[in-house]
């Protein structure tokens, strides 16, 4: 359960009770690790063992592998497909379970497996994909031996040129169950609840449409589990969301799919999205072919049309009517706090301030290079600023306003891994939100197919009749759950190295970063 | 209401191969004929595909290097036996500035029309060279500027190519100004002419039928009219001649059909204008100037003679031509631009800058910096199929077998392609909310520049820059 601080008998306005009620009984979900293995055959793997010929199938590295990456089943006299993926790589080496070396035969040899060329690209590049499904899988990061830099990737700005300054003895030095990683959403002091989430993160908008049922579903469970939050996108409130209603935020987008006044009071927060990162200025976008009857139910629209929301809202052309829209809500529910989602452009500072003062909890600002389900090349590319310039922008705006301390700034639109939510907190946001890194937690590779024909040939972003169902719910849901895990415990172990007590503390300490292309980072290397 | 601008498209299916980003390699020693591939892990059916064509070697048209990548059939074989790996074929297209990605899109536009679209986020890099170290803007909610509510119907594209008073005069309530002649253009766009290098094959016709389509114009050398002028002549009205320094004169009646003429720079240039327009007055003429090291400097004196129209013509990758140290033709537009503004000759002339326009972002990147509109010659060619490899000579062979290429199919692809460049230019002037091209010229508040932002914001955050 969301933390409600406020009892909701002690709010003051003036709306009938039933408003705020949560209507079917609230599934329960737990943060328990469990191995989720991966759903494919064969897991792609960053190192391959080369078995030659002269094997004399002794099984000798089948038994001092404690990684068990040979295979021989029993009965058989030949090895099978090793399970490279679980191989930690030449670093074996400073072991003693080195087969390579034990092999006595010398018939085994590890090189890296030329297929990772193909995996990944300069944002998420093969290790940090390979790193998410360790994590996934073992609800931890991979442990240093396998030689995953999945830290940062290869795009040569932004957070990939960003680097956290560790001291080399922290100023305190803390356990980590001393560090509070919760993030509270409510900083106006207006009598609605002040709902504080477990981590600072919760999962971005993706609509029943763009992404499946099971997809959907499995975020939802993940969050009740992280006591955290999950959002609609703008595909409408399937009715099988409902029992995660109280980490559920209900998104109403230009379109409107599915938003009536009844998805509107059933959750603890409404989100307003004006624009996404990834096409800023452009509205959603679900083809035709990814209509499917069950997406054009929900969205009460004619199946196999493409679906485009429009660009703005037309009935938002001021901060004045901004406001008018959250009143509307406000006054809709009575508990529900508002976020409101914004892209990047260069004024994102003044959108920022003014959004405060027409009364929003949350500003969420997703950068120019945010994830999608379908977007055109040319505005993924080239249209609005990258997060990592909008959060300082926008913290410092705040500051210079005085009204810091009263909103929440979320920041997305490529935040890919822990440190990427570090240096985001650092650079001045209170939290972030994720989308892509859960869907490669289910398996995604990236291939850019979200959108066309049957969609997602990973059974993850499509509504097809015949993929969808290939991923099993309890999987997806174990695999984003221990990929909370493990952010969550590289987090506190970033934490604990800077010698800070919380997540709050880290907020806008740019002194804690350094950029790999500026003088002062070199001071400090 | 007048009549809004639309480009008739249809697809135009490829010749060859395509040449995919991906390829599954697959050794058949050990397979199980379990067919999980065929049958249930590639979603595209492109094992199925593949066998098909094995079968019947006929089929020209192999699908089979169009794997999507999504590495399905690789992690579901049932005995690790395929891999996926980059396409070294894809890999060894164009060069280091127009990219197999670039190439790659622009044949997938001028086969469909459609604009680009994909899921997943931006996979390249944070910034980068020349125009990838912009970013245009986009107009959230509080935009003063904004143009209010409006289809991408409603936007216009159209760009005037010739001189325009810089202010009305009037005598006892009439207007008493001379409008001289301007050419309206409905995209901001020309095709300029094909670079030496690329020589195959004559293309010239098929560009003029594609010009028509888009009822765009297009310049022509007039030293190949001779040869052009049986089949050109229905398209008098989309063609600008060239005329080299020293060149013949195109007949005074034909040329008299024509709206636009180019003439290269020199020091006679204000006679040989004269000499032009004392044939066909009403006929706009621009100046055609390298942008070589001299380059700047001599458009912006150009810019405050009597001169219409100046062509800014960098190197095929939008480079300085014969400097060590190149500067970028954004850079140098915007020099231009600022230049001309603060003399006051801006609205004066029409500058079209091209060279190094190779992606329909390009195209609004270099009017943000400047321009009125850009001129493209490449993409049009690499719309045909081509790979960029130069082995344009005869006797050479040509992967897209562009020497024996028929004209039906090249007017197709081009005309596809440019109304694929329309598409997005509407795209991305929605996001500004831009109703007008003409507003966007030289409106850098619609754009944020890689090195400003660093400044303003890690500047202030992290000192200062390490020098390159």
């Amino acid at each position: 359960m969301a933390n409600f601080s406020v009892p909701e008998n002690q709010l003051k306005e003036l709306l009938p009770a039933q408003t705020m009620a949560t209507r079917v009984p609230q599934y329960q979900c737990d943060r328990t690790v469990r191995p989720a293995p991966p759903r494919y055959r064969n897991e792609i793997s960053k190192y391959i063992i080369r078995r030659s010929d002269q094997c004399i199938r002794c099984g000798k590295c089948a038994a001092i592998c404690p990684q068990q990456v040979h295979i021989r089943k029993p009965g058989y006299e030949y090895f099978a497909e090793g399970r490279y993926h679980a191989c930690i790589g030449p670093s074996c080496e400073n072991t003693d379970n080195y087969c390579v070396a034990k092999c006595p035969q010398g018939a085994l040899e590890i090189t890296e497996n030329p297929m990772i060329e193909a995996l990944g690209d300069y944002r998420w590049p093969s290790d940090m994909i390979l790193a998410t499904w360790k994590m996934a899988e073992s609800g931890d990061v991979p442990p240093a031996e396998y030689g995953y830099e999945y830290e940062y990737g290869d795009s040569g700005g932004g957070f990939d040129k960003l680097r956290l300054k560790f001291p080399k003895t922290p100023a305190v030095v803390l356990g980590l169950d001393e560090i509070d990683t919760s993030l509270e959403l409510n900083r106006r002091d207006d009598g609605r609840p002040r709902i504080k989430i477990d981590v600072p993160w919760y999962g971005g908008g993706m609509s029943f449409g763009s992404v499946s049922n099971t997809t959907q579903l499995a975020k939802a469970r993940a969050a009740v589990a992280w006591n955290t939050f999950t959002c609609t996108g703008e595909g409408g409130y399937m009715e099988r969301l409902r029992p995660y209603d109280d980490h559920v935020i209900t998104q109403v987008a230009t379109g409107l799919f599915g938003v009536r006044e009844e998805t509107i009071q059933r959750v603890p927060i409404v989100e307003f999205k004006y624009a996404q990162g990834a096409k800023p200025g452009l509205g959603g976008h679900l083809l035709g072919d990814k209509n499917t009857i069950s997406v054009s139910r929900m969205r009460e629209a004619v199946k196999g049309i493409s679906l485009f929301s429009p660009f703005p809202f037309h009935s938002v052309y001021s901060i004045e009517d901004h406001m008018k829209h959250i009143d509307w809500i406000k006054h809709i529910n009575r508990r529900a706090l508002v976020s409101t989602k914004v892209s990047t452009p260069t004024d994102v500072d003044m959108v920022a301030v003014g959004s405060y003062y027409a009364g929003t909890h949350i500003i969420h600002i997703d950068g120019g290079y945010g994830g999608t389900g379908a977007a055109p090349d040319i505005a993924k590319k080239n249209i609005a600023m990258p997060i990592e310039y909008a959060i300082p922008k926008v913290h410092g705006f705040l500051e210079a306003e005085g009204v810091r301390d009263g909103i929440t700034l979320i920041a997305s639109g490529g935040i890919r891994n822990p440190y990427d939510v570090a240096k985001a907190i650092a650079l001045g946001a209170d939290g972030v939100v994720i989308g892509t890194a859960e869907l490669i937690a289910l398996g995604c590779v990236r291939c850019t197919r979200c959108e066309s024909g049957r969609g997602c040939p990973r059974s993850i972003a499509t509504t097809d009749a015949e993929l969808a169902p290939q991923m099993d719910l309890d999987w997806a849901t174990q695999r984003v759950v221990n990929l909370y895990n493990a952010w969550r415990k590289e987090l506190v172990c970033i934490l604990g190295k800077l010698g800070l007590r919380s997540v709050k503390e880290l907020r806008g300490r740019t002194d804690l970063l350094l950029h790999m292309d500026y003088t002062s980072g070199k001071e400090q290397s | 209401m007048s009549k809004k601008y639309h480009i008739e498209t249809s697809p135009v299916p490829p010749r060859c191969a395509r040449v995919g980003k991906y390829g599954i390699v697959d050794w058949r020693e050990d397979c199980a004929r379990c067919h999980n591939c065929v049958k249930k892990a590639c979603v595209y059916d492109r094992h199925r595909q593949e066998l098909e064509y094995i079968r019947n070697l006929n089929e020209v048209d192999a699908l089979f290097f169009d794997c999507m990548g999504c590495f399905s059939c690789v992690q579901e074989c049932t005995k690790g036996l395929l891999s996926l790996s980059r396409n070294p074929v894809y890999e060894r297209m164009g060069n280091t500035y127009w990219t197999p990605d670039i190439i790659h899109t622009t044949w997938l536009q001028a086969e469909s029309a459609k604009i680009p679209v994909s899921g997943a986020g931006y996979r390249g890099r944070f910034s980068g060279p020349g125009f990838d170290s912009m970013w245009t803007d986009m107009s959230e909610i509080v935009r003063p500027t904004r143009d209010g509510i409006h289809g991408r119907e409603y936007i216009s594209t159209s760009v005037d190519i010739g001189r325009k008073p810089a202010f009305l005069t009037f005598d006892v309530g009439e207007s008493s100004t001379t409008m001289g002649t301007i050419v309206d253009n409905p995209m901001p766009l020309i095709i300029d002419m094909m670079p030496s290098e690329y020589s195959l094959p004559t293309l010239e016709p098929a560009i003029l039928a594609a010009a028509k389509n888009t009822e765009l114009i297009a310049l022509i050398d007039a030293r190949q009219w001779p040869q052009l002028c049986e089949t050109a002549m229905p398209y008098l009205k989309h063609i600008a001649f060239y005329l080299e320094n020293g060149a013949a004169l195109i007949e005074p009646e034909i040329l008299k059909q024509t709206r636009l003429v180019e003439i290269s720079d020199g020091n006679d240039v204000v006679k040989r204008i004269a000499d032009i327009k004392n044939i066909h007055p009403q006929i706009v003429v621009a100046v055609r100037v390298e942008l070589t090291s001299h380059g700047i400097e001599r458009a912006i004196k150009l810019g405050q003679m009597d001169i219409e129209v100046i062509h800014l013509v960098a190197d095929l990758n939008g480079n300085e031509i014969g400097t060590d140290t190149p500067r970028f033709l954004k850079d140098m537009v915007r020099h231009i631009h600022n230049a001309l503004i603060e003399k006051g000759h801006r609205d004066e002339v029409t500058l079209i800058a091209g060279g190094g326009i190779a992606l329909a972002e390009h195209m609004a990147k270099g009017i943000i910096c400047g321009a009125d509109l850009v001129s493209i010659n490449l993409p049009l060619l690499v719309g045909l199929e081509c790979h960029l490899c130069k082995r344009c000579e005869p006797g050479m062979s040509c992967p897209a077998k562009l020497d024996n290429v028929e004209t039906d199919y090249c007017v197709g692809r081009m005309t596809n392609l440019i109304a694929a460049w329309h598409g997005q230019l509407t795209e991305v002037m929605g996001a500004m909310g831009m109703r007008e091209i003409r507003r966007l010229r030289g409106e850098v508040g619609r754009a944020m520049f890689y090195e400003d932002l660093e400044e303003q914001i890690f500047g202030k955050l992290f000192g200062s820059r390490k020098p390159a």
